[in-house]
């Protein structure tokens, strides 16, 4: 099982029942790639990691790995490595034998299976618990075994299914430098699913967006949050303030739209007409409070949320539409307060449908499907 | 690359099957087909056309009228059902009580589990014969009342409809009990909690949440109880009264086969059996469907 | 519910002095008095000498063992009892676990169906469907030896492996074979080096509740044996049924030995299930 330079996903789906849990998937990896995964649960990330590898059946479409056709083979056969979510350790075998475990499988001479395992052991600095069992060992060291156990193979492929959700927060950071480095250093490909936005953008070379089974945006991080081709890539990657209006004025891809009895500027993300309903898209963080701007939007503050640097706002504009803002001056509920939106930062999406709405705010929260 | 390409067909023929979950692992189900259709449906069909064959000629449903037409026949299904369902029913009722109070933790607990496992292993013919020497005339349990002055006369017990009553009620109750125990302890008890801090009473919280969620379990047991209960066969002849109260059916079916060698009739006598039986559980199942059955906040 | 506790402020004290409760627990006692006396009675009565009228027998001794031991053939009706239970639970166990492997984790088109007819010989009255079993076994020649009672046997044994494992396969995380899949392993592997181990408990439970079951199996091998095919139980209900040829305190020998072979299994039974699952399988009690 040496490695590839190219491996293709070429229309791949999966339907249970009626249910298409994923369809349509094109998507080729490079050599040495990071590649993220990611949307809510339900959106398919997870049926096409374990399509890839092989551990779930397609019912349309193949996978390439460089000229040799991959999806009829059976998922021991396609030299993967992968981590669990629950890492999915054997409970019977010590920390050892659980990395071995693959070695073996492989027939690999004694002292091989010796001299590798040992490596892969100290690479995650799991010495002295070499011979415990899985049960006695901490969230993070079950995490490292189940690291170890894929990589120690050297797979053409790395896959991982969120290998850090049921981790503590501040394991999780360091898990996440932890993994990118192996990512590095063992010259790895990576295929990682998450649903955790900050988590796949900064590991990841590139993302897959996925909402519904489809496809949704592939593009860099940089890509997908600066620009999300949709407004529901744009809800998923922190778009808060989602607001179903219609187009005033169309100039090129500037288009204007009314905000809370005034009009704002955005930048058009697709083909809008002037009269068209559109979603207008503004993260928070391009949301600022001033106190002296004639000509912004005006509001009062609602809700304060403590966060540290900065406090997040909830203001209700004059037309009753509720804005999320940052502010590091102190505000209390109750204050009437002027809005400004960094310029071009105002997305302006066409809707593709009177259903295809955000919907009310709970809704929009991110992780409703 | 395209779609189209490769090996089509057979990879289509793959890609549904994938979609409707058949695998190479459904092998593994072959064995335990096999056995189920040889040593089960077979059997069971091959009775079922013996029993439209009687062994005397006739017509095809000769056995049947034959059955219908004797009263002395067909009056063991009253019998049987006459012994079963009240036994089964006595069983469950008297289970649920006990079983409640003795849902949570206490020492001895499993030491009382065990004993009560004990009559459900010796099974029916060992009960039969304890049944015989301890409730007999001059057995202990006449002793007992007569010495206590209750009675003046050993009263009969056995060889009776009362024997085989007991015999099912002494490996019945702690089946039934166990199984209500099982089930009860499946309900978390933090939602009889809620109930108490919504107001709910001690009654109350019984009737309106312990027992709406433990009724299907309720009506398990009952099935597995009468099903016991219903094939009641060695206790019939033991303790019972084999020629009179206590011919059941199974005794009937097993007359006509070992002593009249008549398979045919023997066997449309079981395939009246078993047809009463899956009335009784039909009935049971449909008013089980009616109730909730999902989760009951246990663990597990 | 009771006047008297009711003003009494810590509620769950009271529980224990509550009318119901005493009578729940006389119940109880009842119960097992009377139980105790069947049993017990059987067993004075196997060491009495002459036993008539009376609270105890008139003398004890030990012969009874020896004669019901010589009379009954006992030798032999234990050497089969143990033979046709270790082969029935042999075969059930091969044939139903792979089953219930399948039923646990796959979903097929079908599946309710195969379930049903695997659920069915349980819910069936052993007589119901024993005597066309039996009918079938005499007819190909299989009745009246081992291999009959064995086979007939397996009729309700293997629905209760399946239904017995069904839940131990659900407590291995699929995701564990998975990884063993995609570490290499195959089928034969995964069986072998991670499903197996995993699934020891439920394999032990499994047989053990089948041998239990099937030493105490009645009709099934009444319906099936042969003279020098039956089993414990079955060869007690013909000295019980013939009562009057022998003396009654040599079969209650007999249903001594009986009831000491079965107390014996379920010692042994009872290190490894907890007392529900040796009557049903229903969810496990969280302990």
């Amino acid at each position: 099982m040496s490695g590839f330079d190219q491996l293709s996903l070429d229309g791949v789906g999966r339907r249970f029942g009626t249910a298409d849990a994923l369809a349509d998937l094109d998507l080729t990896i490079e050599r040495g790639e990071f590649i993220a995964l990611l949307g809510p649960s339900g959106c398919g990330k997870s049926t096409a990691l374990n399509c890839l590898a092989g551990l779930l059946p397609l019912t349309a479409g193949s996978i390439w790995q460089d000229d040799q056709r991959i999806d009829t083979l059976p998922p021991e056969k396609r030299g993967f490595g992968m981590v669990f979510q629950n890492y999915a350790l054997f409970p019977h075998l010590t920390v050892r034998d659980n990395i071995a475990f693959g070695l073996r499988m492989r027939r690999l001479p004694k002292e091989e299976v010796r001299r590798r395992t040992d490596a892969a052991i100290d690479m995650v600095r799991l010495e002295e618990h070499a011979g415990k069992l899985p049960g006695q060992l901490s969230g993070g060291q079950q995490q490292r075994v189940a690291i170890a156990r894929a990589t120690v193979l050297e797979p053409s492929l790395v896959l991982m299914d969120e290998p850090l959700s049921n981790l503590d927060a501040k394991l999780r950071l360091e898990m996440r430098t932890e993994i990118r480095r192996l990512h590095q250093s063992l010259g790895l490909t990576t295929v990682y699913v998450t649903h955790d936005q900050e988590e796949a953008l900064s590991m990841a070379d590139r993302l897959v967006v996925m909402r519904l089974g489809r496809v949704q945006q592939i593009g860099t991080p940089e890509e997908v949050h600066t620009k999300p081709t949709t407004w529901h890539v744009a809800d998923f990657m922190g778009y808060r303030n989602l607001l179903p209006v219609s187009a005033s004025r169309v100039d090129g891809d500037a288009v204007t739209v009314p905000l809370g009895g005034t009009t704002v500027n955005g930048v058009a993300q697709g083909r809008v007409v002037a009269g068209d309903e559109v979603v207008a898209a503004v993260r928070p963080e391009d949301v600022r409070l001033g106190n002296e701007d004639v000509t912004g939007l005006k509001g009062r503050v609602e809700v304060v949320e403590y966060q540290g640097r900065e406090l997040a706002v909830e203001v209700a504009l004059e037309d009753g539409v509720r804005l999320h803002a940052r502010t590091d001056r102190k505000v209390e509920a109750g204050e009437h307060v002027t809005i400004t939106v960094t310029p071009g930062r105002l997305l302006v999406y066409p809707s593709e449908g009177p259903a295809d709405r955000p919907a009310a705010e709970l809704a929009s929260a991110g992780l409703a499907v | 690359m395209s779609a189209t390409a490769g090996p089509g067909p057979t990879l289509n023929w793959r890609h549904r099957l994938a979609e409707r979950g058949v695998d190479r692992k459904l092998w593994l189900l072959l064995p335990a087909t096999i056995f189920v259709l040889v040593l089960f449906i077979y059997p069971f069909l091959y009775g079922l056309s013996l029993s439209f064959q009687p062994m005397n000629g006739g017509s095809v449903l000769a056995n049947y009228q034959r059955f219908f037409n004797d009263a002395y026949q067909r009056d063991t299904i009253f019998t049987t059902l006459k012994i079963a369902l009240p036994a089964a029913l006595l069983n469950v009722f008297a289970a649920v009580p006990i079983a409640f109070r003795m849902r949570g933790r206490f020492r001895g607990k499993r030491l009382m589990t065990t004993v009560l496992v004990v009559p459900i292993t010796l099974g029916t013919v060992l009960t039969a014969q304890g049944l015989l020497n301890f409730l007999g005339p001059t057995g202990w349990f006449n002793r007992v009342l007569m010495g206590l002055h209750l009675i003046d006369g050993p009263i009969r017990l056995t060889n009776n409809y009362w024997g085989v009553f007991f015999s099912l009620i002494i490996t019945g109750f702690p089946f039934a009990f166990l199984l209500v125990l099982s089930y009860l302890s499946g309900i978390d008890p933090t939602l009889e909690r809620a109930a108490a801090t919504l107001g709910a009473s001690r009654s109350q919280r019984f009737r309106r949440i312990t027992l709406p969620l433990l009724a299907p379990g309720l009506a398990t047991t009952f099935l597995l109880t009468f099903v016991l209960a219903f094939s009641v066969f060695p206790s019939a002849v033991l303790v019972g009264n084999p020629a009179g109260s206590t011919r059941v059916i199974s005794l009937a079916a097993y007359q006509a086969a070992y002593e009249q060698y008549d398979y045919s009739y023997a066997s449309a006598i079981a395939m009246i059996m078993g047809a009463v039986e899956l009335v009784v559980v039909a009935i049971v199942l449909v008013w089980r469907a009616r109730l909730y059955t999902g989760s009951t906040g246990g663990k597990g | 519910m009771t006047a008297t506790t009711a003003a009494a402020p810590p509620a769950r004290r009271s529980l224990r002095a509550t009318p119901t409760a005493w009578v729940i627990w006389a119940v109880v006692i009842f119960f097992f008095v009377n139980l105790a006396g069947v049993v017990g009675s059987v067993l004075v009565s196997s060491f009495g000498q002459r036993w008539f009228d009376t609270w105890l027998p008139s003398g004890f001794t030990t012969h009874w063992y020896g004669d019901a031991w010589r009379e009954f053939g006992l030798l032999q009706v234990i050497t089969v009892t143990l033979v046709a239970s270790a082969l029935v639970v042999v075969l059930s166990v091969l044939i139903g676990a792979p089953a219930a492997y399948v039923l646990a984790r796959q979903n097929f088109p079908g599946k309710r169906l195969v379930y049903l007819s695997f659920l069915l010989p349980i819910l069936m009255p052993p007589i119901t469907y024993g005597i066309p079993l039996a009918t079938v076994l005499y007819k190909f020649g299989f009745a009246g030896h081992l291999s009959g009672v064995v086979l007939a046997n397996l009729v309700p044994s293997v629905p209760f492996v399946i239904l017995t494992m069904t839940p131990f396969i659900e407590q291995v995380d699929p995701r564990i074979e998975s990884a063993a899949r995609m570490l290499g392993a195959g089928t034969r592997a995964v069986f072998l080096k991670i499903l197996a181990p995993l699934l020891v408990p439920g394999l032990l439970a499994s047989a053990i509740l089948v041998l239990v079951r099937t030493v105490g199996m009645f009709e099934l091998t009444f319906l099936t044996a042969g003279p020098d095919s039956q089993t414990l139980v079955v060869a007690l209900y013909y000295s019980m049924s013939a009562a009057g040829i022998r003396a009654q305190q040599s079969v209650d020998a007999m249903a001594v030995m009986y009831t000491a072979m079965m107390l014996v299994l379920l010692v042994v039974a009872l290190r490894f299930v907890n007392p529900t699952q040796l009557v049903a399988r229903v969810k496990e009690e969280p302990e």
